[in-house]
């Protein structure tokens, strides 16, 4: 992999997802309304049962932010373009705001219907591992003080742990085959699917808004560093190289 | 051991002179965290030179001598050394170029041998028992050569990491602050090391504060302030 | 660079570090000491029953190397850090790789070494008797330790050097290890106990696999995680 210097370019750039501030929301309330409305009561759990119209749509949506964590990674480990290792972080936070999430409302959902706040589900179980990784990656950032090593390091904690997710959902949905205790909720009912799909669209709307306005934030304050560093050495800040 | 006589240009035109200079460095810095440890450092040593580099602690010399060795990559700005370029061509600069720090880089719990052995394979001397044998000996170690590095005084010490550097021929000798904890002999040895290192047409780069201990005439004397080479 | 030259300066590397933890005895015999203490402890806070500790044997096996395993890790890189040696030895000529594979092959004998002497004490307390199945058992210990060491020696890499590095590297390094340390259990527990339920040949192929992507991943990535 070949290290070259980059003049990066942190000026703020076009805004294309803006609109998507007000639009996400207003696609997800249509949305949730469709999934209340369209799909009848469920037998044991009744309109419980329709926490799942965000529990789902944010679980896969978090295994997408882990996808843009590899690729982001990857391209700074490539490149050195620090704006790689800023859309990479921002897409950790995120996540790691939505796979909390997805372990609150599932373990709501083993409350409602098992009465226990915590399952050894497979997928929960699972999601609290990753969930854990992408803590390790903010913990490790947030103990770097330099930021070419922070994004070097970082990087490779984001790779290792976005490689980890496939081998870590295997490895847990085996280990509770063989201690089956209870049984999984069922989302594979296709009167859900339809759901389903248009409410991981509306949070997939949601969740890139908020990593684009993450990233953007992330740009504005490593401009500014870069500003005050140039500053310091009494150069223009376009002489500053990433 | 005699000390080096001044150095006269019959040493620098009798050695094979590759084309091109030594150390060619164009604009580089160097940022640590906040602090900008080098700023705009242009640089240019030819082959042959002997150049000294000055100034206060916490000025950046150290740093601008691990860059030169690429122990520490540039944060802008390039160069090249000994005609390879810094940032791409990295491990083929190490293999030709050799560095005295600051610190001595033993392992405290491994005998002398043992450290030197280490060095020896890890760049590839033939016979490596043969040559730590002789390069302890040239420092005045061998009979301290079975015992841990851990009950060295600090004068043997950096005997010891100087007979590492015996070990190479380097194109490339970069020396911070190598008179330190060194006796008259030891220091004679080391002007005996840069002199042969310049007579096979290699260059020599040394970090001092204190130049009355350098008992050759160098080829140039920079002073750095603030991360600024004058 | 050629093979011969690169396994040169991997197997010095290694060698140096051996030699290095062999002289300070004092640390290996810490770590296998705490290992042990980690399954005494364990022994008491499940209780006295032996059903119940031998169901749990395998797992708290593993627990035990892990929590023993890192300070191993550590001390690969405090030797490094200690003399400024980091420096002279990202000078020398060769791949990062080799500096990174030599660690590894010295972190794996130790490792390996600490459960020598560990897993006969769990097989004591826990009350488990050794199978007839035990080369199987002998590849799952062998390839989850890999992987554990694998992870091990490139997450201390980094966490080494930071303030907080007691802390983490085990927030860094366990969750990472979940699945080897379900498919050590498992696959531990199929053959100690003699678990009928227990796939094992499925979780020893899934160490493999783990053990393939983050071997490789470490040696492709180390260089850029390493410097002076």
């Amino acid at each position: 992999m070949s290290i070259s210097p980059q003049t990066t370019d942190l000026s703020p750039q076009s805004r294309w997802w803006k609109p998507l501030g007000w639009l996400a929301p207003v696609v997800l309330i249509g949305t949730q309304a469709f999934g209340l409305l369209s799909s009848p009561p469920d037998r044991d759990m009744g309109h419980l049962q329709k926490i799942m119209y965000v529990h789902v749509p944010v679980a896969w949506n978090f295994a997408l932010a882990f996808v843009v964590v590899f690729y982001a990674s990857v391209r700074y480990l490539w490149t050195r373009d620090e704006r790689h290792d800023l859309l990479a972080a921002s897409a950790v936070e995120v996540g790691t705001l939505f796979t909390g999430l997805t372990l609150v409302l599932g373990s709501l959902w083993g409350r409602m219907t098992w009465g226990v706040w915590w399952t050894w589900d497979a997928r929960l179980t699972s999601t609290a591992v990753l969930f854990m990784i992408f803590l390790s990656y903010l913990a490790l950032r947030s103990f770097t003080d330099d930021p070419e090593r922070r994004a070097r390091w970082s990087a490779a904690v984001g790779i290792f742990g976005a490689l980890n997710v496939p081998i870590v959902y295997m490895s847990v949905r085996w280990w509770r085959t063989l201690h089956q205790v209870q049984s999984s909720p069922s989302t594979v009912d296709p009167i859900y699917a339809w759901g389903l799909r248009l409410n991981a669209i509306a949070v997939l709307l949601l969740m890139t808004y908020f990593i684009a306005r993450r990233y953007e934030i992330a740009r504005a304050e490593r401009l500014l560093e870069h500003r005050r560093d140039s500053l310091a050495l009494g150069t223009s800040p376009e002489a500053v190289h990433a | 051991m005699s000390l080096a006589a001044p150095i006269s240009s019959s040493v620098r035109e009798s050695a094979s002179q590759p084309a091109g200079s030594a150390i060619s460095l164009v604009e580089i810095t160097r940022r640590f965290g906040h602090k900008w440890a080098l700023r705009g450092i242009e640089l240019d040593v030819a082959y042959g030179d002997l150049v000294v580099i000055q100034g206060h602690n916490g000025g950046g010399k150290s740093t601008l001598l691990r860059v030169i060795a690429t122990a520490v990559q540039p944060t802008g700005g390039n160069g090249h050394v000994l005609g390879k370029d810094l940032r791409r061509e990295a491990s083929e600069i190490r293999a030709e170029s050799a560095l005295l720090g600051t610190a001595n880089g033993l392992y405290e719990d491994l005998s002398a041998t043992e450290n030197l052995l280490f060095a020896a394979r890890m760049l590839g001397v033939r016979q490596p028992a043969e040559q730590v044998v002789k390069a302890l000996a040239q420092v005045g170690l061998a009979n301290d050569a079975d015992e841990r590095v851990r009950g060295y005084s600090s004068g043997m010490q950096r005997r010891l990491a100087l007979a590492r550097l015996l070990l190479q021929e380097p194109k490339l000798l970069l020396l911070d602050e190598p008179f330190n904890t060194l006796d008259a002999d030891g220091t004679a040895l080391v002007h005996q090391f840069m002199a042969s290192t310049r007579e096979r047409g290699g260059a020599v780069v040394v970090v001092l504060h204190d130049l009355a201990r350098l008992s050759v005439a160098p080829s140039a004397t920079y002073t750095m302030t603030m991360g600024r080479l004058a | 660079m050629s093979a011969a030259a690169s396994w040169t300066r991997v197997s010095a590397v290694a060698a140096k570090d051996l030699t290095a933890e062999r002289r300070a005895k004092a640390n290996i015999v810490a770590v296998t000491s705490l290992g042990a203490l980690t399954l005494l402890v364990f022994g008491f806070a499940i209780g006295p029953d032996v059903a119940t500790l031998r169901t749990a044997a395998a797992g708290i096996l593993w627990l035990s190397v892990l929590f023993s395993g890192v300070l191993v890790f550590h001390r690969s890189y405090q030797i490094e850090l200690d003399g400024g040696a980091l420096e002279t030895l990202l000078l020398y000529p060769g791949e990062r790789w080799e500096i990174f594979a030599g660690k590894l092959l010295a972190n794996l004998c130790i490792v390996l070494l600490v459960e020598a002497i560990v897993i006969p004490v769990a097989l004591v307390l826990y009350h488990v008797s050794v199978p007839d199945t035990w080369p199987a058992l002998l590849a799952v210990i062998m390839l989850g330790t890999l992987g554990f060491v694998t992870l091990g020696t490139f997450y201390s890499a980094m966490a080494s050097r930071t303030r907080s590095r007691e802390v983490l590297l085990p927030l860094l390094l366990f969750p990472m290890l979940v699945p080897v340390l379900l498919a050590a259990t498992e696959g531990s527990a199929s053959y100690l106990v003699g678990n009928a339920m227990g796939d094992a040949g499925a979780w020893l192929r899934l160490l493999v696999v783990f053990d393939v992507i983050f071997l490789l991943g470490a040696l492709l990535v180390f260089e850029h995680i390493i410097e002076a």
